[in-house]
Formats: structure tokens, sequence, C-alpha cells
């Protein structure tokens, strides 16, 4: 499937998490209340083996979002975390799905996510799932899906590992870490 | 040659955009118009100002990965004999174990077009494409391909 990422750029509307895309902009956490969380929008794109991943398949676990390519390298960075994520919280209801809006698609990521180990599902994205999400502008820019499918957190740009982690645990079960670690990165409200 | 604000218009797929804010990181100037004598070569002048904060990899990232400065030409009665682009700033940026090879600012990329010496006289149009990608040092933009258009007059 072709993906023309590079004109799914939309003005940033109505964000589902309300949080900003301005270009330089800040990351930072669209804390969105329970109460006042949106939907994630549904989706269903194909793994590396051609396996439908649908997010409804998710329900009732925590989502880790993330849309990304590998010309970018504010991406590169956090795919280590992401791994490290999954590893250590898949046993507690926690996944990782990565969507790859790289225009040749299969071609590079397979062996990007083969060199890596990439242990979590990765799917190539397309114009909708771009547009659903609220116009994604910049990459990365990953949602935080609590288990009852609605979207918590929104983070455009380079987060710190630290910051995720404590929201993971903060969703997974109200805890978070003892310690935090210096987050350089981390821009949120 | 006077520079004038680009006849640079977005090559945009299926989903029709406004010009948005991604379109404010990066403009590209070329000349308003070219005068061209028939078997000569002409140098071309693309003008290019990156936003502050932001930056665009350089026709030569080190990165396999990284989508580089690249102009081309299309097919037509001009020939592309080279494109000349300034010499890279090496950067450390926070996302990456090495300096990355890039542009920021303002910046001059030469492209050299031969006029052939068949090429009928009279006025036709430098067709080409620039294509890059940005990023700060956080996040990056979608890379992007702007078409560049240049009238020119062929003169004997």
């Amino acid at each position: 499937m072709h993906v023309s990422f590079r004109t799914a750029w939309l003005t940033a509307v109505a964000l589902l998490a309300g949080c900003s895309q301005q270009p330089g902009g800040k990351a930072h956490a669209a804390a969105d209340p329970g109460k006042d969380r949106k939907p994630a929008p549904a989706f269903t794109l194909k793994d590396s083996d051609g396996k439908p991943v649908r997010l409804s398949d998710f329900k009732g676990k925590v989502v880790l979002l993330n849309f990304w390519a590998t010309w970018c390298g504010p991406c590169k960075i956090e795919i280590p975390w992401f791994i490290d994520f999954e590893q250590k919280y898949k046993d507690r209801g926690f996944a990782v799905i990565g969507v790859s809006m790289d225009e040749e698609g299969w071609e590079v990521v397979k062996p990007y996510i083969a060199r890596n180990r990439v242990n979590y599902r990765i799917v190539v994205g397309d114009d909708k799932i771009a547009q659903d999400y609220g116009g994604v502008e910049s990459l990365p820019t990953t949602f935080l899906i609590d288990k009852t499918g609605a979207i918590a957190k929104t983070h455009v740009g380079l987060v710190s590992k630290s910051d995720y982690e404590n929201e993971i645990l903060q969703l997974l079960d109200g805890s978070s870490r003892a310690h935090v670690h210096p987050s350089p990165f981390s821009r949120s409200n | 040659m006077a520079a004038a604000a680009l006849t640079c218009i977005p090559l945009l797929s299926r989903a029709q955009t406004s010009l948005n804010s991604l379109s404010a990181v990066v403009h590209v100037t070329a000349p308003e118009k070219i005068v061209a004598r028939r078997n000569s070569v002409q140098e071309v002048p693309l003008r290019v100002e990156v936003k502050s904060g932001f930056h665009v990899n350089s026709n030569t990232p080190a990165d396999e990965y990284l989508i580089p400065l690249k102009f081309t030409l299309n097919p037509g009665i001009l020939e592309l004999v080279e494109v000349v682009y300034p010499k890279p700033v090496l950067q450390k940026f926070s996302f990456s174990e090495k300096p990355v090879s890039v542009f920021e600012g303002n910046f001059q990329a030469q492209a050299k077009v031969k006029v052939p010496a068949s090429a009928p006289v009279g006025l036709t149009q430098l067709l080409g494409k620039l294509r890059y990608q940005a990023c700060n040092d956080r996040m990056c933009l979608p890379p992007r391909t702007l078409e560049i258009k240049v009238p020119v007059e062929i003169r004997n």
C-alpha cells in the first residue's frame, strides 16, 4: 500500500487529547481526566507478517500507540525504551503498537525492526489513521490509551523515558516509579 | 536575475492540505527568470531558508535512513549537469549519538543546467523538484517535495 503520509497534514484540529502539534512547539502530555477522555479511533492495519492488528483486540489493556518513521532521529531514541516497556509490562496488560509512517513501507521498515529487535507489533500507517488521530503532523507522536480504549495522554515530540513509564504505571494500576530519572526532554504540564 | 517569491508548488497527493505551519519551516526562492544561450551551462541559484530551530538533512547524510536534500530536474530540453550544495554543518543533537550532517539557516544550492546547442530559441521552463526533510531537536516533519518552476528564455 502506498503511503502518502506526507500529505496527511491537516491543521491540528480538535485533537482527541487536545495536544498542540505546532512544529517546534513544546511536547506536553495532555492529561485528560478519565471522564473527558475521548475514544481512540479504531483501526485495522497489518503487521510485518501480514496479520491484522486491530486496536479493538487490545481493549482491557493499556496501549502505547507510537507514530514513527525510520528517517526520524528522535523516534529512534524512543524505540529501545518501548522495547523495554513491552518486555517489562506485557504480562500486566500493556502493549506497544508502532505505526510506521515510512512512505516506502515494509521495504524499509522490515529490515529496521529486525535489525533493532523490536519486540512489539509494528504496522505501516496510512493517511486515514494519521487523519483519524487528529492529523499527525510531527514524529514521534505517541498516544497512551487506557484500558477502556480512551486516549489518556498525547505526546508530540521526544519525551523522557521516565515520563512515559510513570504514565504507563498510572494507567496500569495507579502507581508510579519510586524515583524519577532525570528527564531532560520532559515538557509535561 | 532577480530572485522572486518562489513559484514552488508543494506536491500534494491524495489529501489536499492548506499551506499550514509546516510550509513555514522551509522556504525556497528561485530566479524569476533565466536568460540563457544555446550551448551554454547556466547556473540556477536556489536559495533556501530554514526556520530557526530547525534543520534539513544535507545532501550527504551519514545515516542511510535519513532523507537527503536533493534537487532533480524533470526531463526536458535542459540537462542537469550537477548541483553544487554548500558545505554542511555537523551538528550534534539530543537524539543523535553521532553528529548529523545538516543545513541550517539560509543557504544556497546551485543547479548547473546545460542548454544544448539544438535547443529551440524562445521561452521554455525549467521544471524540477527539491526534496527535503526537516527536524528540530525533538521532532521531525515529514519529507516534502517542492516543485520548482523557472521560466527560461533561450537565445542564440
